[in-house]
């Protein structure tokens, strides 16, 4: 059984459409990168895995669920980083990992386990409003990886980090974490790289898709013209 | 061994495919959410503070305004509880702000909690907020402005708390309403206030002869089983509409 299969889905904000005829296949374990300007339907595809938007037609499966009948099976196995960190900027990085690690019960030495490993243990008690972007992209990362999840849905994850940085979040979500993963990326170099298969989106069409080594940089960047 | 190489499984936290069903129980979520919400405005200051100094404000303005050092009966009822629903409703139209603004309901939508969880949670945290105002409300009333009534605050209490609950179910049921729209200042109040009329009417009538001048009331029992009744009402109301409030 596929982690995602998604056939002619559509999704559309009041008379805008931001998804239509959208239809994939991705196995277990296998990552899928998604190419596409501002505004393609990316951001929206990741909510709709996410089980946060409702698709409006097709067919949408995700780790063996009918979506939206069957959204609250995924709870607790997906994780999400969005654009947006999903973390209360008044508490700090400790405490807001130790409240999600609560809701998702997951125990508190999870927490400290990946302060540690993000080197943020020396600030987790700083509110996180007073951090830098990157540091709260860390911790957004700490967020999505908490309970270990079965699918990682990815939206620029990079963003923010600088090298160093990179190289710490890459145990936890690069290629080599380990879930299936959805990652969408504006760098078609580093994102090919890390792709089994390459989905291409331009005005929430699909304009690209096939396996990563018969997709071409070139094609990607044709995406953004 | 690290963070990164090791799956939950194997730290005794929650079992592959444990998503499946809610795995947290719903008194370990509200416990969860509630702490959450007491932090973050042990942090922000941004309801409490606010709806204590609202009701302070206005019985100092009513002592003036009013020009007496004491008002009884239903003047008295009146004035306590108009006040703590105006200021009730500072705390109401803050109750999801800072979920909506840094993303917290999507972090709660994705864990295998009930949504009614976050319901139970807010409801308390409104219910806290609004004892703590009381606890500055009351006194500054008693103060300014209601005649003597020591023999009369038990069964204040009891009219308090029953009005108290019906504002935080309803309030909170109203906020989750709002938040998400671009309105959410304004809605809120405005469906709120006709919401909470019967509280503010319960609780007046019940707690008027409590500040009779004669110092002989009690409670109208009809007066308080209203209360209760509305405050059961709304509670399932609540609860049946939550998770509908929380879909896209």
């Amino acid at each position: 059984m596929a982690a995602l299969e998604v056939e002619r889905l559509a999704r559309h904000y009041g008379e805008r459409e931001a998804l239509r005829d959208v239809s994939l296949t991705l196995a277990h374990g296998r990552t899928l990168v998604v190419f596409g300007p501002n505004g393609a339907g990316k951001t929206t595809l990741l909510q709709i895995f996410a089980t946060l938007l409702r698709p409006h037609g097709g067919l949408v499966r995700v780790l063996g669920n009918d979506l939206p009948d069957q959204a609250w099976r995924l709870r607790g196995r997906v994780g999400l980083l969005a654009h947006e960190p999903l973390l209360y900027r008044s508490l700090s990085a400790r405490e807001n990992l130790r409240f999600y690690a609560r809701l998702h019960g997951v125990g508190q030495r999870r927490v400290h386990e990946l302060l540690q490993a993000l080197e943020l243990s020396g600030r987790s008690s700083e509110p996180l409003r007073t951090l830098s972007r990157g540091m709260v992209q860390r911790v957004a990362v700490a967020r999505a990886v908490l309970h270990d999840p079965e699918l990682l849905l990815l939206d620029e994850p990079y963003a923010n980090l600088d090298p160093a940085a990179r190289d710490l979040v890459e145990p936890l979500i690069g290629a080599s974490s380990g879930p299936t993963r959805v990652l969408c990326s504006h760098d078609p170099a580093g994102a090919l790289a890390q792709a089994d298969q390459v989905l291409g989106l331009r005005d929430g069409r699909v304009a690209l898709a096939g396996p990563a080594d018969q997709v071409g940089e070139d094609e990607i960047l044709a995406l953004y013209r | 061994m690290s963070a990164t190489g090791q799956r939950a499984s194997e730290r005794g936290a929650v079992p592959a495919g444990a998503g499946r069903r809610p795995a947290v129980s719903m008194r370990t979520a509200v416990a969860a959410l509630l702490r959450k919400e007491l932090l973050v405005e042990l942090r922000t200051l941004e309801s409490v503070p606010g709806m204590s100094l609202f009701a302070l404000s206005t019985f100092v303005v009513f002592h003036f305004a009013l020009n007496r050092n004491t008002v009884d009966g239903d003047l008295a009822a009146g004035i306590l509880w108009v006040t703590l629903l105006f200021a009730a409703l500072l705390g109401v139209n803050r109750l999801f702000v800072a979920d909506a603004e840094d993303g917290g309901f999507e972090g709660f939508l994705l864990a295998p909690v009930e949504r009614g969880a976050l319901l139970l949670a807010k409801e308390l945290a409104l219910l806290i907020y609004l004892v703590v105002l009381e606890l500055v409300a009351v006194p500054a009333f008693v103060l300014l402005l209601a005649p003597p009534f020591a023999h009369a605050l038990p069964d204040l209490l009891l009219v308090l708390a029953l009005g108290d609950i019906g504002v935080a179910v309803v309030g909170t049921l109203v906020a989750a309403l709002a938040v998400r729209t671009r309105a959410r200042d304004l809605l809120g109040p405005l469906l709120g206030l006709p919401l909470m009329v019967p509280i503010v009417i319960g609780g007046a009538r019940a707690s008027s002869p409590l500040f009779a001048a004669t110092h002989a009331g009690s409670p109208a029992a009809r007066w308080l089983a209203t209360l209760a009744l509305y405050d059961l009402i709304f509670g399932l109301i609540a609860y049946a509409v939550f998770d509908f409030l929380l879909e896209d």
